[in-house]
């Protein structure tokens, strides 16, 4: 099965809206969503059955029992993350507490032990394809984790095989975008054509090199500033990277996320380009399997 | 001469697993006496510093290389430091892999990935 | 009276609205706490520009002192150490600067060194101060420098928090303070989601709060909808415009470009204002 990895930087530059037309396009019967802070690509899909949930749980956190606590203040002390607080007894504040685990150790009395805290929750979609996603609790940390988690519940369920997985990857260029990375046959950067939305790509491609993947780039809203996209291109051209198309504009692109469609299932421009782009993508992909 | 691989299975037909930090076994694996011994990877559920926990495991069973598709490079570090030679993976195949190194045919690990930075905690 | 201004996701407008808020009040102070990707000092365009560098602490070993008893290593939550050749190695970009093992290495073997992570600027932009917290780049967590960013801030000042994205601790850090939120909401499904998400944030904290509608156009805004069913005030409304557009692209403050911007976050200013002092 070969891994279609999409991702664009900062969020906002329709990476997702792609990345749903792309699964439309190839009909595709495995995806993933792994932007798991804020996922979107449910939204779109229209998924008929229930999702299957499952729990995931993080680094633990510590927990002060009140009926052994002798008021030492040990914990406090020593606690690098202010997450102790006293109000009538001594308290951990779970969202401040990093489970380091100098408090446990550090209690005379043993009243300090630590439980694991749910970080977010996996979902799985089973009905005429596979989703895989999740959603990060609100204030926990690890998405990078929890972006692995998804993409090993989606190949674990992909047990037929299939040819191609499209993953909608994370936003950004930290953590969670390694996580991404790891593994994926292809990446395609959805850049835009903003000086932020240059270094951003610039960064993702210096990653996805290091893993030795194949990236492509396209450009959405190329039309809002022709020179950024003028420096896109012959970015690629310089670095030999596939360029796989222009996106403009296009209004209509808000209108069918608003009605739960895809842009290709109405006929309008930004439609028709992303068809292209995908058209080429694909070529890339499955050539590289060749060679 | 002793090895250590990441394995999906405790068996001497797995397949060798595509990340190093969170295998869930290793291979040790003695060239000489072809002996070999299968360990858990304790750091499989680690929530930051796999590859790191995972290196140390491999350390402290004194092995002299190291056979892996790929690894991070808090990982390679550990290896490094401690003298292990550090090679690439020809397939997911352990016997391919492991008759390739009596061979000398592995190359060393140049690529090292930048690692997922302790996943952050935050 | 400090003001965070948030959302989902980055590319909401968030900078752009805090920007204009804070140029729009007589004196200010915009704290731009987006610190993997500090953008509004691009719009300010600060002068006199002092740096502060922040730093974390890690561990050190005295080899010396030394013997070998592996407690730091088993201590260590996050692995962030290695024993390798009879002496344990720090793994800085790990670590999460706990201090567990300084302080419990039998040997006191271990003492904390520093490490710079990134930096606070900070500058003048006419009626504005701004201050920018920079993540240098690798590092993981910037919430040292949040915390740093924050604890400078005038409480009679009017100040604008410009938030990091999502809804993760790192702006939990960032709107533990503010006496009032901003939510920024952008005009489709994906807007109404990402809006639901920081609006269970401020919920949670108990934040006083109202919302933005960005890039307004023609037609249907389900971010609206979400507000009137949610019992979210809807405190201004940004119009899509080409105008607009043109000038935040070239990074400029539209404010100080235009009348017709001068007016219109004036008076949300005004609003905010008001809904803070009720
Ligand atoms: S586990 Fe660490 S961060 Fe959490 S309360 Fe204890 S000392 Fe503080
Ligand atoms: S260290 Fe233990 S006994 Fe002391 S205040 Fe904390 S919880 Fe209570
Ligand atoms: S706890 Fe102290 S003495 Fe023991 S291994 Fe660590 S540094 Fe050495
Ligand atoms: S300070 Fe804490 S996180 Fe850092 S190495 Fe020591 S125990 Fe690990």
């Amino acid at each position: 099965m070969k891994q279609l990895l999409i991702l664009s930087g900062k969020g906002g530059t329709g990476k997702t809206t792609i990345a749903s037309a792309f699964i439309k396009l190839a009909k595709a019967k495995v995806y993933a969503d792994c932007d798991v802070d804020a996922p979107n690509l449910h939204l779109v899909m229209n998924q008929s059955a229930e999702a299957k949930r499952s729990n995931y749980y993080g680094l633990p956190k510590a927990v002060i029992n009140p009926k052994l606590c002798v008021q030492c203040d040990l914990c406090l002390q020593n606690c690098r993350f202010d997450a102790i607080q006293v109000g009538l007894d001594y308290q951990v504040d779970d969202y401040a507490c990093e489970g380091c685990g100098v408090c446990e150790s550090i209690c005379p009395v043993g009243a300090i032990f630590s439980k694991p805290v749910l970080t977010g929750e996996l979902m799985l979609y089973l009905d005429d394809a596979i989703f895989s996603t999740a959603q990060l609790r609100m204030g926990s940390g690890n998405s990078g984790m929890l972006v692995t988690e998804v993409k090993k519940q989606m190949r674990t369920a992909a047990i037929t095989d299939h040819d191609l997985a499209i993953i909608d990857g994370s936003p950004g260029i930290g953590c969670p975008v390694i996580a991404s990375i790891s593994g994926v046959d292809m990446v395609l950067i959805v850049a835009e054509p903003s000086v932020s939305g240059i270094s951003d790509m610039e960064r993702i491609i210096k990653t996805a090199a290091k893993f030795q993947t194949r990236t492509a780039i396209c450009i959405n809203k190329f039309d809002t500033n022709i020179e950024n996209t003028v420096i896109i291109e012959s970015f690629c051209q310089k670095f030999n990277l596939p360029f796989a198309g222009r996106i403009p504009f296009d209004p209509d692109v808000v209108k069918a996320i608003n009605r739960g469609q895809s842009i290709v299932d109405m006929d309008c421009e930004a439609g028709r380009a992303t068809k292209n782009i995908f058209d080429k993508t694909i070529k890339i992909l499955f050539q590289e399997s060749l060679g | 001469m002793k090895i250590a691989i990441p394995v999906n299975d405790k068996s001497m037909e797995a397949s060798v697993c595509d990340s190093f930090g969170r295998t869930p076994y290793y291979l040790i694996y003695d060239t000489e006496s072809n002996e070999s011994v299968f360990l858990d990877n304790s750091a499989v559920a680690s929530q930051g510093g796999a590859g790191i926990k995972a290196a140390q495991t491999v350390v402290d069973n004194k092995v002299n290389a190291l056979l892996t598709p790929r690894c991070g490079e808090n990982a390679a570090e550990v290896i490094k430091a401690a003298n292990i030679q550090l090679y690439k993976t020809i397939n997911d195949s352990l016997k391919d892999n492991i008759d390739a190194f009596n061979e000398g045919k592995l190359s060393l690990l140049e690529e090292i990935h930048a690692g997922f930075h302790g996943h952050g905690g935050r | 009276m400090k003001i965070a201004v948030l959302s989902g996701k980055g590319g909401t407008g968030k900078t752009l609205i805090s920007v204009n808020l804070a140029a729009s009040a007589k004196e200010s102070i915009y704290i731009d706490c987006d610190v993997e990707e500090p953008n509004g000092h691009l719009f300010f365009k600060p002068e006199n520009i002092q740096s502060e560098e922040i730093s974390i602490k890690v561990p050190t070993v005295d080899e010396k002192l030394c013997n070998g008893c592996r407690k730091c290593i088993d201590f260590c939550k996050f692995n962030a150490l290695a024993y390798i050749i009879n002496k344990p190695k720090v793994f800085n970009e790990v670590c999460h600067s706990c201090g567990g093992c300084v302080l419990f290495c039998p040997e006191k073997a271990l003492s904390e060194k520093e490490i710079i992570i990134g930096e606070i600027q900070s500058g003048i932009s006419e009626n504005v101060a701004v201050l920018t917290g920079i993540l240098n780049a690798g590092e993981k967590s910037g919430i040292p420098i949040i915390k740093k960013l924050l604890k400078d801030t005038h409480e009679n000042k009017f100040t604008f928090i410009d938030c990091p994205p999502g809804s993760a601790c790192i702006v939990m850090d960032s709107i533990k303070d503010a006496d009032y939120c901003i939510l920024v909401a952008e005009p489709t499904l994906f807007g109404v989601h990402n809006l639901n998400m920081v609006y269970e944030l401020v919920k949670l904290f108990n934040k006083p709060h109202g919302a933005v509608l960005n890039k307004c156009m023609e037609g249907e805004n389900p971010s609206e909808k979400f507000c009137l069913e949610k019992d979210i005030k809807i405190i201004g409304k940004i119009p899509f415009e080409q105008e607009l557009g043109t000038l935040n692209s070239k990074a400029l403050v539209l404010v100080r470009q235009n009348n017709k911007y001068r007016d219109m976050f004036s008076s949300l200013l005004q609003i905010v204002t008001k809904e803070v002092q009720i």
